[in-house]
């Protein structure tokens, strides 16, 4: 798949954001003025910049508000729903926590509960999809889960966030080496594609068309593969190990500052990587896929 | 509504024989020019260097390896199946994206699409192109603006493709119905799904090329081992040597 820049940062920093905002509203922190009002700050941009983002991606933005209507069956209209009512029901505990109001803090477990949800929804718009077989697979949903767990820790000085941090390398482990055979695993060939394997083995001959089209662009994406190999370890390296052992020696908020650094970075890589690497059958027809 | 319908009363799909389409490319062309009307499909650079555009057909080829016979060349047009299962309606946010119950045909509601590009990657088979100066989803409409137009002579209520099919290769009809033309086409020559294992239980079916009889030797192989003798014999030795 094409690795849309506006997609990669919307998926990683909304979910460092709403993963942040998901340990604010619990009462992790429980901060109080200025310092509130700076690390509710940081969580609403956070998740309101990646939402912006994915905006960039809309070949027809101002149809944007329709998204909000099929909720029963699209897992994007859900994203669109949790989204906004996360962001809606923190705001009084923000405020509350800026300025000492006491507001029942089950207001914000709810609604952090709600941001992690949101981070779910984004997760199953790409497992949802069985012709793409790397992202049909439960471990989706818990690598966008375990970046976000690990962020929302990590920003909020946790001390179970080196191990959360981890995790997530374990988890991006798991997903390299479940996803590297799930194409072969679902079973889709050129021959099951054109049903011409009741007859042979078949190859193309000629292309369907000598120039490119919106299917090879967005769904053939095949550039930089080489490279795959090389990133999967800064990746790892700077989304996982870097961040923790940073935090291992509690540098205080500049050590939090430098960690996060290098973690979204990492996690910027590993989200290229998501969709770089991710195969769609289509490109099957155009023999595309080995 | 994104949901599917429980059932369609008709489906009205395309049964497309492999063994007589040669390829010409004419249900392209077809297809591009009737839905190019209207508010039409865009080319990007059409005329230049790096053309590219919008189709809602497009025509491969491919070279199948037989055991024990010769090689077929087979021409394979592709386009939307109008899916009973149809993955690209049930994952759009806005509505645009529907499955009419009436006849099963899936459309675009342009004036509802964002554009996400979501039912494009939610679709195993490429039916369905983003056009690039509209930023709206285009797809295989099974000309539903024919098929139903008292305005057309009958014979034209078709879709396009299948009008223009040179070699009829293209079959349109209601496959939810077990007598019609189409369905009993598809009985008879063994019609089949593609990806059946994707569960889009596609309405379209596809007839596969009819087995082809053993290859023979052509009869003026022996003529093209060409030996060459006497003076250019001689020369060809000598000019081997050198």
């Amino acid at each position: 798949m094409h690795p849309a820049a506006s997609v990669i940062l919307f998926s990683t920093l909304s979910g460092l954001g709403f993963g942040f905002l998901a340990f604010l509203g619990w009462g992790a922190l429980a901060p109080s003025g200025w310092v509130a009002f700076f690390l509710w700050a940081l969580g609403y941009g956070l998740a309101v910049a990646g939402l912006l983002a994915s905006t960039f991606h809309l070949g027809n933005p101002k149809n944007a508000l329709k998204a909000f209507t099929q909720w029963r069956t699209s897992w994007l209209s859900r994203e669109a729903w949790a989204s906004v009512v996360t962001l809606v029901l923190l705001a009084p505990v923000a405020l509350s926590d800026i300025f000492g109001l006491v507001l029942p803090r089950v207001i914000g477990q709810v609604g952090g509960t709600l941001a992690l949800l949101t981070v779910f929804t984004t997760a199953m718009i790409y497992t949802q999809i069985k012709a793409v077989p790397r992202w049909h697979h439960w471990l989706t949903p818990v690598m966008f889960l375990s970046f976000a767990l690990a962020g929302g820790a990590m920003l909020s000085g946790r001390v179970v966030a080196p191990v959360l941090l981890v995790a997530v390398g374990a988890v991006l482990w798991a997903v390299w080496r479940v996803g590297d055979g799930a194409f072969a695993r679902a079973g889709q060939t050129m021959g099951t594609a054109t049903g011409l394997d009741r007859l042979g083995v078949p190859s193309v001959l000629d292309p369907a068309h000598t120039a490119g089209n919106y299917l090879k662009r967005e769904m053939i994406f095949v550039v930089g593969r080489k490279h795959a190999a090389k990133l999967r370890k800064i990746a790892l390296v700077l989304a996982s190990i870097a961040p923790a052992l940073v935090l291992l020696f509690q540098l205080g908020v500049w050590g939090i500052a430098l960690a996060a650094v290098l973690h979204l970075a990492g996690a910027l890589a590993a989200r290229w990587l998501f969709f770089a690497e991710a195969e769609h059958v289509v490109g099957l027809y155009y023999g595309a896929r080995g | 509504m994104t949901a599917l319908p429980q059932s369609t009363e008709k489906k009205l799909g395309l049964v497309i024989d492999l063994d007589t389409c040669v390829g010409c490319q004419a249900c392209v062309t077809a297809c591009k020019g009737w839905n190019d009307g209207g508010i039409g499909l865009s080319d990007q650079d059409p005329y230049g260097a790096d053309p590219s555009g919008t189709f809602l057909n497009r025509v491969h080829s491919y070279q199948v390896a037989i055991p024990d016979a010769p090689a077929q060349v087979v021409t394979f047009p592709r386009s939307c199946l109008h899916c009973d299962n149809a993955p690209c309606v049930t994952v759009c946010p806005t509505g645009a994206s529907y499955k009419r119950a009436e006849d099963g045909i899936v459309l675009v509601n342009e004036d509802a699409c964002i554009g996400c590009g979501l039912c494009a990657w939610a679709c195993p088979y490429g039916a369905r192109e983003m056009d690039a100066d509209q930023g709206v989803m285009k797809k295989c409409t099974l000309c539903v603006d024919r098929i139903y137009n008292e305005t057309l002579p009958e014979e034209d209520r078709e879709p396009a493709c299948v009008r223009t099919c040179p070699t009829n290769a293209r079959h349109f009809g209601d496959l939810a119905d077990p007598d019609s033309a189409v369905s009993q086409l598809v009985a008879s020559r063994g019609g089949y799904d593609l990806m059946p294992d994707m569960g889009t239980r596609p309405t379209n079916k596809y007839l596969p090329p009819r087995k082809k009889g053993p290859g023979t030797a052509s009869p003026l192989a022996p003529l093209l081992d060409i030996k060459a003798s006497g003076i250019a014999g001689w020369l060809d030795r000598m000019l081997g040597k050198i």
